[in-house]
């Protein structure tokens, strides 16, 4: 680990990974601050920067920091405005908002700071720790196993989409899959449902689906409907009195060593990320603080903001571990890197710390640096930066489209491509006008390949489909994989059962 | 039929052309050799187009309803009329033109005249702010485009 360490710090320090860290979180700030656009369609608007940069470890680093600086700056517009830009953050306006309200934005902004900075470095210490010992067992896999894994992950993706929509989440995942068999794989040499089309040939473009998934529907939401981009009932709190007292650092300090742990286990697993981190980061602390301090919550209380903020960055932090020692992403932002990876010619997986060693701990070093940047950087520039929020929307939306259009016409270099991405636009904003979820489609896209590559080699070793019977753990993680798709939607029958037998009619 | 349902109905017929031409087109022009083979390119797409056929099954014939929680902030498309959208078309609009203008009009026109005439869709009036706005915009992006990373952009139209 010693001499890995090592590596990671002689390229993490070089000139340009450093200012890669450092332009990653502020351009991460200063759009997640804006209400509205998440992290994943940033890091969709950034991937043909970093892929034009060619070094996967300096792109992987801006990605990275680009994610975390926009996990930050949705919880800055959480406590001032009352509108997190990020899903990830929701959980931070609950007590955030009321301490804005009541004068202590200072405050407020610095316990937030050093919950994320908490969190962040400690889910980089974890880890550092967790993803060498699982990519040494993932190095026994085989292709087999590898199939099985990536279905449960899909699986696990659909399950956490939300109750009663897994069969939405499972059918995107399928047309995802779909989407990813178009086009002339390496595979089997011949091109696949192309219908003739020269501009199917090659596939569609992951950047042009992942702008067209998160970024454009984003943007059309935000001129449908305007109030969205202003949903803060605040604005303008004063900013003042960063200082918090030793009394209120000794009283979050256990709130941020639970939840960093706990934050950081909830992102390995895949479907679960910072949103579900933070909500239940907020949960259990609220449950287990003293009765005096539990009337405190949604108030104003320290703890209450401390506790979803580390949990959130936490869990960024760790749904690194899944992409980086396996190469499943478990979330779509997670999804969007591998495919910048896979575009750079790198494989995340078990042999990526093998065969790439700078790769993986330049990225962990630079989760250090990076807090530390957001820590002192942002934190004293933050008053300053809150002006991004009196951006008129008139400006911001046409430029929303415009860097959608210029990150898939400069990925191409072609113009039908942006024919598809407005396409692909419309009907991804159709698609969530009915609550049918994206990120398992672009998911299922990024892994596609991989999953076909992993099935047509164990059928090929095993001489056809024995191979599910012959190992028992694909069987088993298979069998997971089922279960994680059946017991929501069983569960959910079996209340809807109970409750008509309460009340009939509806 | 509520909106979701119309999807997966769309999504059920797209799946049964997809299993179509997975299970009775694809293996025909397959070599010999290649039939000997436990997996054919066919293989993955069967298990697919049989998968997702179900899956929009499920949500066609309602067996899977769970509790439908609205979203605050979230649009309800029964309303779609109460919203901006003939801005939102007219952006879209705009974009399709970006897209056939680009190379003829060349970046800079193409860029500027997008910006602009997207801000004043969305109701920008002020144009003594925004012409300067736009006009630094497009070059800088230009210049980073062309100059820092290396990717050829025709500036000016064809005929320049």
């Amino acid at each position: 680990m010693l001499e890995g360490l090592l590596i990671g710090l002689s390229t993490a320090f070089s000139v340009t990974n450093l200012a890669m860290v450092i332009g990653g979180c502020l351009i991460g700030t200063f759009i997640g601050m804006l209400p509205g656009l998440g992290p994943m369609s940033i890091i969709a608007i950034m991937i043909p920067v970093a892929i034009t940069i060619g070094d996967p470890s300096a792109a992987l680093i801006l990605l990275a920091g680009v994610y975390y600086g926009a996990i930050f700056g949705g919880s800055t517009s959480s406590i001032l405005l009352n509108a997190p830009g990020v899903a990830g953050t929701v959980a931070t306006s609950f007590d955030g908002y009321p301490m804005a309200r009541a004068g202590k934005a200072g405050k407020a902004l610095t316990v937030a700071a050093i919950a994320s900075f908490a969190g962040g470095t400690l889910g980089a210490v974890l880890l550092m720790v967790f993803a060498p010992m699982l990519s040494s067992v993932a190095l026994l896999f085989h292709s087999a196993e590898y199939f099985a894994l990536m279905v449960v992950g899909l699986s696990a993706i659909a399950a956490f989409a939300g109750t009663g929509n897994v069969a939405k989440a499972v059918l995107m995942t399928l047309l995802g899959l779909i989407l990813a068999t178009v086009g002339e794989g390496a595979l089997f040499n011949m091109p696949r449902f192309t219908m003739g089309i020269m501009d199917l040939q090659s596939g569609l473009s992951f950047i042009t689906l992942a702008m067209a998934m998160f970024a454009l529907p984003e943007a059309l939401f935000l001129v449908l409907n305007p109030a969205r981009s202003v949903q803060g009932s605040g604005g303008g709190s004063k900013i003042d009195n960063l200082r918090i007292s030793g009394a209120e650092m000794r009283s979050i300090a256990p709130v941020i060593g639970r939840q960093s742990v706990q934050g950081f286990f909830i992102g390995v697993l895949p479907g679960a990320g910072a949103t579900i981190a933070s909500f239940l980061g907020y949960a259990v602390e609220r449950n287990i603080a003293t009765k005096d301090e539990q009337a405190e919550f949604g108030k104003g209380s320290i703890k209450g903001l401390a506790a979803p903020e580390t949990a959130n960055n936490a869990a960024c932090t760790g749904s690194f571990v899944p992409l980086l020692t396996l190469g499943i992403p478990g979330s779509g932002t997670t999804a969007i890197l591998l495919g910048a990876l896979i575009a750079l010619n790198v494989t995340p997986g078990p042999r990526l710390m093998v065969d790439n060693p700078q790769i993986f701990w330049a990225v962990i070093i630079s989760m250090y640096i990076g807090n530390l940047i957001l820590l002192i950087l942002n934190l004293p520039l933050i008053p300053y930066i809150a002006r991004i929020l009196a951006v008129p929307r008139t400006y911001l939306i046409p430029f929303i489209l415009f860097f959608t259009l210029m990150g898939s016409y400069i990925g191409q270099n072609n113009a039908t491509e942006l024919l598809i991405l407005v396409g692909l636009g419309v009907c991804a904003t159709v698609l969530r006008f009915a609550d049918y979820p994206l990120a398992p489609l672009l998911i299922g896209f990024i892994l596609g390949s991989m999953l076909e590559d992993n099935f047509a080699r164990s059928m090929q070793l095993y001489d056809g489909i024995g191979f599910i019977f012959e190992r028992p753990m694909t069987l088993g993680l298979l069998v997971i994989a089922v279960l994680l798709v059946l017991v929501p939607s069983y569960r959910a029958r079996r209340a809807r059962a109970r409750q008509a037998g309460v009340a009939d009619g509806d | 039929m509520a909106l979701d349902r119309w999807i997966a109905l769309i999504i059920l017929l797209m799946a049964l052309a997809y299993g179509y031409g997975a299970f009775f087109t694809m293996d025909q022009g397959l070599p010999p050799f290649m039939q000997r083979n436990p997996i054919w390119p066919s293989t993955f797409p069967k298990l697919l187009s049989v998968m997702a056929v179900l899956a929009a099954l499920v949500i066609l014939l309602g067996l899977e309803r769970g509790t439908p929680e609205p979203k605050s902030g979230d649009i309800d498309y029964r309303r779609l009329g109460d919203y901006n959208l003939g801005q939102a078309l007219t952006l879209l609009a705009l974009m399709v033109i970006y897209a056939l203008l680009l190379r003829p009009a060349g970046f800079l026109l193409a860029t500027s005249a997008f910006l602009a005439l997207g801000a004043v869709v969305l109701g920008e009036r002020r144009f003594h702010i925004l012409i300067p706005v736009v006009a630094v915009a497009t070059g800088a992006v230009w210049y980073l485009v062309e100059g820092v990373l290396g990717i050829v952009l025709r500036p000016l139209p064809g005929f320049l």
